[in-house]
């Protein structure tokens, strides 16, 4: 591939950017050896405290650590107050959505949908229509992926809504850089992140069910060996919470509680990291065995708030996205803020067969899929790649959506032969409850290698620091 | 604290006890077989040292459906490296690893590293390893890495629910291992009834002091022969021997006073009344029921014990 990208960093005739000026001012005087000798202090510390994450397919209980560059993503202040505002824009009209279609239908009544699309869709939970849950919030923590393509230009590439990962590592990469970089932020304005605990904990609190005054919060998991445990017990600690798994709870009379030492205990709002069809297996999928039974009639009961609600997958799900632009127009009456990807549907047939001729510069995704897990990335793909996946989209067009392969930014990162251009994302974390919010910054997840295009931790991407700038 | 939590913990503290104390029950096997003895009636296989860690342990059974013949290697092989029996060495130390994986967030860092480091050494060993370092290098060892973890939490750990949920399963399970280690003697033979009192009979009793980490005690206090009375006096009634069944109970009956609460009488009952057995007992009565008539009774009681603690604190119906 030979597009010029944007870098991050430097500008045309590799001039260093406004907002970069103090890092690489720094770097240009720091010792060489010194950084390495910091790289290795921050790859021993992250070992010996365990921040690790499981790898599947891999032998059992493997436990990895996601690669850490020390180059930080920087934003300039006047482009985060964008994309602050677009994220706020775009996760409230998502919500406006969810609780549109679980209720009254406007929006497929007005035709800016096809119904089938929403109701025929396997995310949609037939069991929530007419469900009230508490402020009309459904996502209540959205993960929404971004990635800039030129100056002031970014897209969303994805609206996660379901369980979202990922917030320990912005946590614990802030923490690193600050234990490692001192200087840094002592000479620069760099907006802080770590009161992320606090807001989302507050957020929970703030959709208890009606007339708690002390609402109890916990976090669910799914158990010891799920892929992202650690930030389970990471946000559980820090919010001073309990980490339960299913086995702990139990629903007594529409109400949840927890087996204590001391008896069983009350909760109202569970912060839950485990999937839909796992929460309760007399609702839902009965094989579950890290679910709670009577979970789901407790929530219709209003007796419990789960965090995310169910049924949010139907807002995420990769054949909605291309009309997520209309949602906004249409429940908030503005234009939105954040460009989408141009998408094409490849259950429409003349979308499919230009797809099919144009597979070797196109980005092709499972409606489904998650995790970087089942995906082609046409120009870095080779003929039989192609060929294979061509066989897969012509049997199922309406499993697959195809993008354009955009030319995503690139931040200069350490690699074997020195620094070196990656391709990077953007998870900013936005909190919907009483109020919209979000931290100023988000995980910047990068890959690794050389003129690759997927970012996800498991298939070998790894993570920046993310500074906002405050002026 | 979560029901969940607290049972994870008091395992914790069960498994780590638990492989130190199948340790302890081996290293007096192997002592005791170095002596020699006789087999009185051929054919009685319970009757050969090697049954003896078996048999008192409860596992014959189960070892004669995995092993066809009794000896040492076997028997080592079923009790250290199985990983199928519950009761091994390699899965004590495995369980009370996910044990502490599990609840990282209620011991301290120290903890649940010193347990990820005996499990990752355990997980390497084989037989041959075993054998060419030597059985009593190896078992010194296990004692060694449990003494380490009872130091580091003792040292680092805050006194809280937590603290007392570990406590409270480590002394359950010496209690019952001090009973069953005890017992090992009833279930050796003398060459014949005329070497009661001789060289093989002190030789019995010295292994298992010294097994229990009471010989050196025993010398202290006694400054005389080994006599089985003594033993049990020391072994069982003394609440200054730290592997003591008083001294368990003791430990029990105190952590569970902090724990309980106005609906955990029965519990706090049954605590008491062994202990209180425990406290006032005499070693007469003991030598007149008779040594193994009286361990027995006690494994129950103290099997009846945990049962309590099962149901009111770990896994409530």
């Amino acid at each position: 591939m030979s597009r010029i990208n944007y870098d991050e960093m430097r500008g045309a005739d590799a001039a260093v950017r406004p907002h970069y000026q103090g890092f690489a001012d720094w770097l240009q005087r720091t010792p060489a050896a010194k950084i390495a000798q910091k790289r290795d202090e921050a790859e021993r510390a992250f070992h010996r405290v365990g921040i690790t994450f499981a790898v599947y397919g891999e032998d059992a209980g493997t436990e990895r650590l996601i690669p850490f560059d020390i180059v930080p993503r920087i934003i300039p202040a006047a482009e985060w107050r964008t994309l602050e505002q677009g994220l706020k824009q775009r996760v409230r009209a998502l919500n406006l959505f969810l609780h549109d279609i679980y209720h009254d239908h406007a929006i497929l009544k007005a035709g800016v949908l096809p119904e089938d699309r929403v109701l025929g869709n396997t995310q949609y939970r037939r069991e929530m229509q007419g469900m009230d849950v508490p402020g009309g919030i459904y996502a209540h923590i959205a993960g929404v992926d971004v990635v800039r393509a030129g100056e002031g230009e970014y897209y969303v590439l994805e609206d996660n809504l379901r369980v979202p990962s990922g917030v320990s590592y912005m946590l614990e990469n802030r923490k690193m850089m600050m234990r490692l970089f001192p200087e840094l932020f002592a000479t620069q304005a760099i907006k802080p992140v770590e009161h992320y605990p606090d807001l989302l904990l507050e957020n929970l609190r703030g959709v208890a069910p009606a007339g708690e005054e002390q609402p109890e919060v916990a976090v669910l998991t799914p158990g010891a060996y799920n892929s992202a445990y650690f930030e389970h017990a990471f946000l559980a600690q820090q919010m001073g919470v309990e980490l339960v798994e299913g086995q702990d709870l139990f629903v007594q009379n529409d109400a949840v509680y927890m087996r204590t030492t001391r008896g069983p205990q009350r909760v109202h709002v569970l912060y839950r990291r485990v999937d839909d069809d796992y929460l309760d297996p007399s609702a839902f999928r009965s094989d579950s065995m890290i679910g709670v039974p009577g979970l789901f009639a407790a929530y219709r009961a209003g007796k419990v708030t789960l965090a995310n609600a169910i049924g949010t997958g139907v807002a995420d799900d990769k054949s909605i996205y291309p009309f997520v632009p209309d949602m906004i127009r249409f429940y908030l009456t503005e234009e939105p803020i954040l460009n989408n990807v141009p998408t094409w549907q490849l259950r429409k047939p003349d979308e499919l067969s230009y797809c099919i001729e144009h597979l070797h510069e196109l980005v092709v995704k499972e409606v489904h899929g998650a995790g970087g897990y089942g995906m082609l990335v046409g120009p870095a793909s080779t003929v039989a790649e192609r060929e294979a996946f061509r066989a897969r989209i012509l049997a199922q067009p309406d499993k697959y959506i195809a993008q354009p392969t955009l030319s995503l930014s690139t931040c200069p990162t350490f690699t074997e032969s020195g620094l070196a251009p990656r391709h990077i994302d953007l998870r900013p974390y936005v909190l919907s409850g009483k109020t919209v919010n979000l931290v100023p910054g988000g995980l910047t997840r990068v890959a690794l290698r050389e003129g690759s295009l997927v970012v996800n931790s498991s298939q070998g991407g790894g993570t920046k620091d993310t500074w906002v700038m405050a002026h | 604290m979560l029901c969940r939590t607290a049972n994870e913990l008091y395992w914790m503290g069960r498994h780590i006890e638990r492989a130190e104390n199948v340790a302890r029950l081996l290293d007096v096997t192997n002592r005791m077989s170095l002596l020699p003895y006789e087999l009185v009636e051929p054919g009685l296989a319970w009757a050969e040292p090697w049954a003896v860690p078996l048999v008192t342990s409860g596992l014959a059974t189960e070892f004669y459906q995995r092993f066809k013949q009794l000896s040492a290697e076997n028997v080592l092989r079923f009790m250290i490296l199985d990983s199928a029996t519950p009761s091994s060495i390699l899965c004590c130390l495995r369980a009370a690893r996910e044990s502490a994986r599990s609840v990282r967030g209620a011991i301290t860092s120290e903890m649940y590293e010193d347990l990820n480091s005996s499990w990752l050494e355990m997980r390497v060993q084989d037989y041959d390893r075993i054998q060419a370092q030597g059985i009593s290098e190896f078992l010194e060892w296990v004692k060694m890495r449990s003494h380490l973890f009872r130091g580091v939490t003792f040292g680092t750990m805050l006194r809280d629910e937590a603290y007392h949920f570990i406590r409270l399963g480590t002394h359950i399970e010496r209690a019952d291992n001090t009973a069953r280690i005890l017992d090992v003697k009833y279930h050796t033979l003398l060459p014949s009834a005329a070497d009661v009192g001789g060289a093989v009979d002190y030789y019995q009793w010295s292994a298992l002091l010294r097994s229990l980490s009471g010989f050196e005690s025993y010398r202290k206090i006694y400054s005389d022969v080994i006599t089985p009375r003594r033993v049990a006096e020391l072994l069982i009634l003394r609440e200054d021997m730290p592997r003591s069944l008083h001294s368990c109970m003791n430990f029990i009956h105190e952590t569970l006073e902090v724990l309980c609460d106005s609906s955990s009488k029965e519990v706090e009952r049954a605590a008491g009344e062994l202990h209180a057995g425990l406290h006032y007992g005499r070693t007469d009565d003991i030598i007149e029921l008779g040594l193994h008539e009286y361990l027995m009774e006690f494994l129950d009681r103290i099997s009846a014990l945990g049962g309590e603690i099962n149901r009111h604190f770990l896994v409530p119906a």
